[in-house]
């Protein structure tokens, strides 16, 4: 890491492991199109709860790509079902099940304008909540208010893992600006499901 | 009534399109609960709808309750308002 301190964001009142994760309704981007979803209705069993920046930013982009070069939840279709076939999985190696199937869902304050043209950009079979009034992330408790942006707030960078009664397994929000996850203490908990 | 994922009615809409907002006038005024679908601006990139409808014009509605796919708003209107309108026989 560089030489020098990096942000501390301080402590931060979030939900955690053993509560139930509330539920919201936003409109669901994906690469062509959204509609408004529940998150209840979209998630799966598990479910991985990424929190992230506005599309553009280089912690959205190497976040999602990360969990994609690992295959996790490339199994199926997250988001918007409507018969649509998507990049051939990493699962069909075989090996990466467990990570497969887990629905990889991520919260964004960008508009489907920018959330559907970053995904596609990327390749990305994920489902994005646009949540441009970042109140998805307040009740949760992972606010980030960017120094510098007045009138903005996004989300602070969060992963959270949740079962299928939307119970949370395991939640890591950032503690510093930037911060990225712990990607091997995640797979690991998605192995050990 | 735009957020009930369950509805058995899916509009596939864009945002300021004048034929799209006449489809949704009518389902109001016909109490109609439906699911909107907003799909890309780009005309050769809305695969979505050419996917369930065979073209990539919007609006689209999906009717799961009469297992009907339909394109084109004048025929959408009618279709409405023949099936579900003061006329249902």
């Amino acid at each position: 890491m560089v030489d020098f301190d990096v942000v501390d964001l301080g402590p931060t009142d979030h939900v955690s492991v053993g509560e139930t994760a509330s539920d919201f309704t936003r409109p669901l981007v994906t690469d062509e199109g959204w509609e408004d979803r529940s998150f209840a209705d979209a998630a799966g069993s598990p479910t991985v709860l990424v929190f992230t920046t506005m599309a553009g930013a280089f912690l959205a982009e190497y976040t999602l790509t990360e969990l994609w070069d690992r295959g996790i939840g490339v199994g199926e279709s997250t988001a918007i079902d409507d018969g649509a076939t998507r990049t051939e999985s990493a699962a069909d190696s075989g090996t990466l099940t467990a990570l497969a199937d887990a629905t990889v869902l991520a919260v964004s304050i960008s508009s489907p304008y920018e959330l559907a043209p970053f995904l596609r950009e990327h390749d990305l079979p994920y489902g994005v909540f646009s949540d441009p009034s970042n109140a998805v992330a307040e009740s949760y408790g992972v606010v980030h208010d960017l120094d510098g942006m007045t009138g903005v707030a996004e989300p602070r960078p969060a992963i959270f893992v949740l079962d299928g009664d939307r119970t949370i397994e395991y939640a890591w929000v950032a503690t510093e600006w930037p911060d990225f996850p712990d990607y091997d203490e995640l797979e690991a908990v998605l192995d050990d499901r | 009534m735009t957020t009930d994922d369950a509805a058995p009615i899916t509009l596939y809409r864009l945002q300021g399109c004048p034929y799209c907002e006449r489809v949704v006038r009518v389902l109001d005024e016909l109490d109609l609960e439906y699911h909107s679908r907003f799909v890309e601006p780009l005309h050769s990139r809305r695969n979505a709808v050419k996917r369930v409808a065979g073209v990539r014009t919007v609006p689209v509605v999906v009717d799961d309750e009469t297992g009907v796919t339909m394109a084109e708003s004048a025929n959408i209107v009618s279709y409405l308002e023949r099936t579900y309108g003061e006329g249902e026989t």
